[in-house]
Formats: C-alpha cells, structure tokens, sequence
C-alpha cells in the first residue's frame, strides 16, 4: 500500500531581515491511511512549516528543497507538492488533504453562516446546487457530533461554544473526504475538557473514516491520547520516530527523553508541598499569629451590562484566604473568573459584593490613592512574558521601575545595583540588565519578569499562567525557579493557572473555579487525590497523561464520569 | 540543569552600529529592489530640494525680487538664454531664480506647520486617548468638525486674519502654516489616540499601573514613545500637503507677493495667461519644481511606510538549502546558564 504522503529530504529556507534562516532541514517521514502520526516539538523546531508544506501553503519567502509525494484520496494518482503550480495545488487542497487550524474562532468567517463555509468547500471542486450543496454540509456537521445539524447549519460562527467551532472547522475540513487531514495544534486554545472532546471526535475520524492525520502538537499528553506513531523534532530535525508505546515507553533520543522529562505530572508536587509547610512551621514556632495575606468572603465582581442589560458576573460567592508564605492555586477554564480574582487583588478590576481584604485593606472601597503604598507589598508576573515587557525599556529600566516608582532610588541609575542582585536571584547575568526585551528568549524574558515582581520584596506574589505561553522544558526550570525564590523569600502567592498538573507541583492549596463558583478547595492531595465535586472529577480525568498506556486507561474513566453526568 | 552536546551558537550582536539604527539609513538598508529604487529616488529629490533651499543665496543668480542688473532691465517673457536659462516672466523676474528662491519659502512653511501641528496633536491624542470619558468624546467630535472644513478655505480667511490683506513674506508663510497646523492636529490627534487606546490595554501598561505608577508617568514612560512609531510616515505625507497647500493659496491669488517671498504657486498664476500664447517657460519649471519637491518627499513617506510593515517589506530571495538552523528557545543550556558557570568555575 501506497502511504498518503511520503516527505522526503525536506529543506526549508527563509529569507529574514537578517539574511536566510533554515527552518527544515533534511526531513523525511510518511504518514499511511488511517494512522496518526503526531509531529512533536517545542515552538522553532520547524514542525508547522513541515506540516503547511504538504498544503503547500508557505509564504513567498520561503525556499523548499526535496519533495512531498501526496497520494490523491482515490489513491490513483501521486503529486509532489512542491512541485505543483498554484492551480493544481488548489484542486489538491481540500479534495486530498485539508487542514485543521489552532485557533477556531478565527478560522471561521464571522459574515457567514458555517454552512455557507462548508459548502464554500464543496463548490470550489465540483458542480453543486445550493440545496446539494446544505445537504451535504448538515450531514457533515451530523458526523463530527453538532446535535440538530438541520438548524445549526444556518447559525453563524458566534452562536457556537468553542468546542463545537473546532467541530464545524473539522467538519469543513473533512466534507470532500480527504486522505489526510493535517491538524496543527487543534486543542491548544481549547479547554482541558473540550480537547478531550475534539481528541475523542478526532480518533473516530481515523477509525470510522480511514482518514490520515498529521497531528502537530507540542503536548505529550495530546500525543499519548491520540497518535499511533510519533516524530519528535528539534531544531528542524526529526530526531527521533517511533510507534507511540515504544516512543513513551523506552525514549532512544536524549533529546526525547529531557522533552518527557519536563512535562509536569500530578502527583509530583506533594513532596514539595510537604516541605514547604515544614519551613513554615519552623518559621512560625516563635508564635506569631498568622494573619491572612488576602481574605476574600463572598467575594462578587460582576462587569457592567450594556444600556440596561443585565451584567455579566464573572466571579459568584467565592470565599478564601492565603496565609503568609502560602501558594494558593487558583484552577479554572477560560471564563471561570480566575483571572478577574488575580485582577481584583492586584486592585486593576473593581469588585462589587462581598468583601475583598487584600493586605488588611478592603477592596471594597478602593482608592488608588489609599492603596498605593501597599502595592510596594504586590508582585505581579504575567502570562505573557514578550508583551509585559515595554519593548522601548532596557530589562534593568524595567525590572527598576517599581524601585523608582516608591522612591526607593530615584532613578533607573541608582536602581541598578539592586537590579543586579535581583537579576542574579533569577538566576541571569547581570549583563543581560543592559539588554532589550526582544533580545531575550521567553524564558528568559519570565525570569526577568519574576524578577521586576520581587523587586520590593513583596507579601504577596499573584502569578497569572505564568507559563502558558513557554515551551514545556523552559516552563519545568522556571516552575522550578519559582519555588526555589518562594522558598527563600517566603512570600504568600496567588498561583493562577489552567494546569492541574503545573498547580499541583508549586501549591500548597488547589482552589478550582467553574463558572465563576468556587467548586472546591483543599490541598493538593485532598483535590487531585480524593475529588468531591463532579467538575473537578472532569477536569482531572480530561488531563491527558504523556502515557499511551495510562491514558487509555483514563480515557475509560472519563467515559463513565461523563456518562454519570449525563445520567444525573 | 546538565549540560547538553549542542553547540551554544553565541547570540546575535546586541546592539547594532549607531548609524544603522537612524530611522531613514535603517531602512535604506533593509529594502531591496523596487522599494530601495523608490527610496532611494525618493531621498536623493529630497535632498536637493533641502540643498537648494539651503543654498538658494549662492545657486542663484539674481535676487527673488530683481528686474534689472548693471547691463539694463531684464524684459518681460523672454524665452531662455545665455543670461537666463529658463527665461524670464511676465512681470520682468528671472524664472530660474524665482524657482531657486521658492524652495526657501516652502521648507520654512513645512517646517513651521509640522512643528506646530505635531506637538499639540501628540500631547492631545495622548491624554485624550488615555484618560478616555466625556473627555475623548469632546475632542473626537471637534477633531471630526475640523476634518470637515476645507484646509484652502481656512488657509484664505488665516491669511485675511493675520496678514489683514496686505501680503508679505511672513504673514503668507503663516498664514500657509497655520492653516495647515489646523487641519494636522486632528490627523495626529487621531494616530496617537488610536495607539495610545491599544497600547493602555497592553500588559505592561498594567504591568506599571499594578506598580503603582502614576498616570503621566505611564503616559510618557510606557505609552508616548510606543505610540509614536508611525510619526515619520505621517510626517512626510503631511509635508508634501503643506507645500501643496501653500501653492494652491499663492495660485488663488492669497500668496505672497513677488516682491516679498518667490512662491510657485504665485508665478503659476502669472503664468496663466502665458501658456495660451506659447510661452512655455514661465509655467514648466514651477510647477515641476512643485511636482518634484512633493514627489520626493511623497516617495519617502510611501517607502517608509511600506519598510515598516514586514509584511509588505520584499526581502531577497535565498538559495535553496541555504542559510544557519535557527536556534530554539528550548532545551539548551542558556547562554545565562553557561555565564553562571563560568563564574562559579
């Protein structure tokens, strides 16, 4: 049997500002009918490029060398598709392989109807009448699980959850039935549960459809979940190539191997969590009473409606406290409001109800006049690192302007022997103070940032995904670094994530938020070892494990919460 | 972490050379074929144009104002010669002098109309677009009222105003300038507003505030100079408009008079009436001199524009399998790490 697609020697080169940069360099692989094969690595390891190759679908300043054989989804003729003129690559595009996008909501058109973008499909190959045409689409969006497709196929992008959007995205990629379907990161912008959803909905297609995939990601998890062989790539290079349980059974590539290495389990974080509390303990046995850092009771925020309408309230009736010296792990899915809680404690968001006490000062009755001195006592670290860096500032301007702010030195000048020390803390050189942000990689750039939020030597740390946004292995060091600086500063932190397992490693408590509700609260063994409410169970079942093995396992269980669920 | 096998390729230089990171030279650098020709076409009529008006005292051959040199007058409409090569105009002027001269009066009016209208827009985008509220609201709607009024017609009644109908030097390089300062406002009022409005939700723009810094301290630390990076294409294309607007009112007759100023827009209108008797030369260099200055300028601004966004930027082709593997951010020992050891070794 012929494979759908046989990339052989594959070179890529684009031309930059600062002259040709190779992306791809030498890569061969083939993909057969009804396998998945996952393309694994870290982002700059060139595996989108090779994956937008097999479309064809590079921009104008890239230079390919080597050849993509695509076999047609009839399986009577092969094409190479570096070769192919524009024309022929259109007729290609969609009839033999098609590609599903990270992002869905803006693969989507918001103008038109998803059925309307479905049939756009059909009508660029072929002769089909209007009502052919809908037909064909609401039995595609039948297919990849839409319920009612009969009237959803005349609702427009808007009306669909994200979840189902990916599913209309998938359904337009698969309505001329395609040999290969080429998914680039499909899940990233997904919530935990919904990937399991989309990975469920893509596993069938291979099964019941016989459809090729070319999955890239760079979740181990999603991999173990889905692939049956995986590619590891590095720096444009496949490194390593193997069945999916030999891959994660017995890693050849050292490389491989370290990659496997920094995923964040659960489970790992309960020895921290144990020594954590014997130094506080020690800190604590002179007798101090412990004062809660931040009290929150029946905290409320809600953002205001428009002209009358009714607001939208993001955070409902949520009551905690951390301690000093504590890490409180804020978990939830886009929307759940925990980023508006860190927002709130940072005094950038207004709450409305209840009763926020953040340092002893209730937020209440907030005035930037009145808290200002204690924001000397709150560090913030952002999601993501390249934008909350001014890019005119040097990385010591920037790490001193809280210094300069509360007139601890007058200028950026006078700072820099505290920046410095504060650099070295995070573990840069001093020299890098000197540098741009830009200049920085985005781990580097988080340390930076780590560093700016320490500067005064805060109470309270409130990290919102500070990870989110770096690669797997740069996120386990400055994970690591994170609980080091915690350890020897002893600062209380709001540690706010969508990673069970990245909360679990740092917290000391886990609180897990849906819907603006606070679900349940406990530490880190009671949440993720013995979970009360069916939500949390969803959430943890959802984490796909970087375990072939172990993940089908899971999946079983998912299976029966979600049919508890459905039950009750 | 331990140490790996890769080789650690050392970063790219930190800082490049002064000169190539002055606005116009780094992208006369950057760009390649069409758009380097048109830059390039574009700085060289420049150029000349600020040479000429540099040096006008010494390129020319007469005074603005003069009819007559030791040897007589000079007459009125001769064609070109030995002792005028581009002839003379109706009111007796040598044409290549006045084109000479003219040069003068139009840097002066782009210079003071941009001056004035670049500052006052700035600080009000600025504050408009940060503090926001009625604020805004009332400045947005004043700035709409302005687009709507004629930039000629406010020049005239400016002209009226200051100069009181008597036409001089000053009063019609002011009156071209501040009619033009009026119209500007409202264009860089709106780039920096737009900007400083995207900009307030950047987050290190809440990264400061969260600090604690005050609001001008974010509005000129964090804001003001990440808004301002469109400034040198507005300010080119509005510079050609000055000039534009500048021979427009001398052409309606609101200019300034021969013997104050040369303007171009001035002898054009003398010319008028020259063009149907074939007389050629009163009305070509002008108004070539006008389409060339604003061209050259123009061309700036358009290359600028398009070097500034990377998508429009053509850049050369490379060979195939050519060019260094770019280095992942992930999974080498940063450079910091090697720093650190070498230090502790």
């Amino acid at each position: 049997m012929t494979p759908v697609v046989d990339i052989s020697d594959l070179t890529i080169s684009f031309a930059t500002d600062a002259g040709a940069v190779k992306a791809v360099d030498g890569v061969s692989l083939t993909v057969n009918r009804g396998e998945v094969l996952a393309i694994v690595g870290e982002s700059g390891s060139g595996k989108t490029v090779t994956a937008k190759t097999i479309l064809g679908l590079l921009p104008e300043t890239a230079t390919v060398g080597g050849a993509v054989l695509l076999t047609s989804s009839e399986g009577d003729s092969v094409s190479d598709v570096v070769s192919l003129t524009k024309k022929q690559l259109r007729a290609v595009r969609g009839a033999d392989v098609s590609m599903v996008f990270q992002e869905p909501s803006t693969a989507l058109n918001p103008v038109y109807t998803v059925g309307w973008q479905i049939a756009e499909g059909l009508r660029a190959h072929g002769k089909y009448s209007r009502a052919e045409a809908k037909l064909e689409a609401i039995e595609i969006l039948r297919k990849v699980g839409i319920p009612d497709p009969e009237v959803r196929v005349n609702h427009y992008p808007h009306q669909f959850s994200g979840g189902q959007k990916q599913r209309v995205v998938i359904a337009s990629a698969l309505v001329l039935n395609p040999g290969l379907i080429v998914a680039d990161e499909p899940t990233t912008a997904l919530d935990v549960t919904v990937q399991a959803e989309i990975l469920e909905l893509l596993r069938r297609l291979r099964d019941e459809f016989d459809t090729a995939i070319v999955l890239i990601t760079h979740n181990m998890g999603v991999v173990a979940d889905l692939a049956d062989r995986v590619a590891v790539m590095y720096q444009g290079k496949v490194v390593e190539e193997a069945d999916a349980k030999t891959l994660f059974a017995s890693p050849q590539a050292d490389y491989t191997r370290r990659l496997l290495d920094a995923v964040p389990r659960i489970g790992q974080g309960r020895v921290r969590t144990e020594e954590r509390q014997r130094v506080r303990a020690e800190r604590n046995e002179g007798g101090v009473v412990d004062v809660p850092v931040v009290e929150a009771s029946h905290l409320t925020i809600e953002y205001p409606g428009r002209f009358g309408a009714k607001g939208f309230r993001a955070v409902d009736d949520v009551s905690f406290s951390i301690g000093p010296g504590e890490v409180l792990g804020l978990v939830g899915e886009s929307g759940s409001g925990k980023t508006t809680i860190g927002r709130a404690i940072g005094g950038l968001t207004r709450i409305t109800g209840g009763s926020l006490k953040v340092l002893g000062f209730e937020m209440l009755d907030f005035q930037e006049r009145r808290f200002k001195p204690l924001r000397a006592d709150i560090g913030f670290v952002f999601q993501d690192p390249a934008a909350s860096f001014n890019p005119l500032l040097t990385i010591a301007d920037a790490v001193a302007e809280p210094l300069v702010i509360h007139g601890r030195a007058k200028n950026p000048a006078q700072a820099r022997k505290r920046v410095d020390e504060l650099l070295e803390a995070v573990q840069l050189p001093k020299s890098y103070g000197d540098r741009f942000p830009h200049e920085l990689s985005g781990g580097q750039r988080q340390r930076a940032s780590l560093a700016r939020g320490l500067a005064l030597g805060p109470k309270l740390l409130i990290a919102d995904e500070p990870t989110s946004a770096l690669d797997v292995s740069v996120q386990a060091r400055v994970l690591e670094l994170f609980a080091e600086l915690q350890l020897e500063f002893g600062f209380a932190a709001l540690f706010i994530s969508h990673d069970l397992a990245v909360v679990d490693l740092l917290a000391d408590r886990i609180a897990v938020l849906y819907h603006g509700k606070l679900v349940e609260e406990g530490t880190g063994a009671e949440v993720l070892g013995d979970p009360q409410d069916p939500y949390t169970r969803r959430l943890i079942a959802s984490l796909p494990v970087p375990d072939p093995v172990e993940q089908a396992a899971r999946r079983t269980l998912l299976a029966r919460i979600q049919a508890e669920a459905g039950a009750n | 972490m331990t140490t790996t096998a890769e080789p650690v390729t050392t970063l790219p230089p930190t800082k490049p050379g002064l000169l190539s990171r002055l606005p116009v030279l780094k992208q006369l650098r950057q760009s390649v074929g069409l758009q380097r020709g048109m830059l390039i076409a574009g700085l060289a009529l420049t150029a000349v144009f600020i040479l000429v008006a540099i040096f006008a005292p010494f390129i020319a051959p007469y005074g603005f104002a003069q009819l007559r040199d030791a040897s007589g007058p000079f007459g009125a409409q001769q064609p070109p010669s030995a002792a005028h090569i581009m002839g003379t105009t109706v009111g007796g002027y040598d044409v290549f002098s006045r084109v000479i001269w003219g040069a003068q009066t139009a840097i002066l009016v782009i210079i003071i109309a941009v001056l004035c209208s670049i500052f006052a827009g700035i600080l009000l985008g600025l504050v408009s677009g940060y503090i926001g509220g009625w604020l805004d609201r009332v400045l947005v709607v004043i700035a709409d009222a302005i687009y709507a009024f004629p930039s000629l017609l406010l020049a005239i009644v400016l002209s009226i105003a200051i100069s009181g109908g008597q036409s001089s030097l000053w009063g019609g390089i002011l009156a071209a300038a501040l009619s033009i300062t009026v119209v500007f406002i409202p264009q860089y009022f709106r780039v920096i507003r737009a900007e400083t409005i995207r900009i307030k939700a950047e987050p290190y723009v809440e990264s400061a505030k969260m600090l604690g810094a005050s609001a001008p301290r974010i509005m000129f630390r964090h804001v003001l100079r990440n808004a301002t990076r469109t400034l040198p294409i507005i300010f080119t294309l509005n510079s050609s408009e000055a000039l534009l607007t500048l021979a427009g009112l001398g052409f309606l007759g609101f200019g300034i008079e021969p013997t104050a100023a040369a303007e171009w827009g001035y002898d054009l209108n003398k010319a008028l009436s020259d063009v149907t008797s074939g007389i050629w030369w009163t009305a070509l260099y002008p108004g070539l001199a006008i389409v060339l200055a604003v061209m050259g300028i123009t061309l700036v601004g358009e290359s600028l524009n398009d070097l500034a966004d990377p998508r429009l930027r053509g850049r050369k082709r490379v060979k195939e399998k050519s060019g260094t593997m770019s280095l992942t951010s992930v999974d080498r020992p940063l450079p910091s790490d090697l720093d650190i050891q070498e230090e502790n070794a």
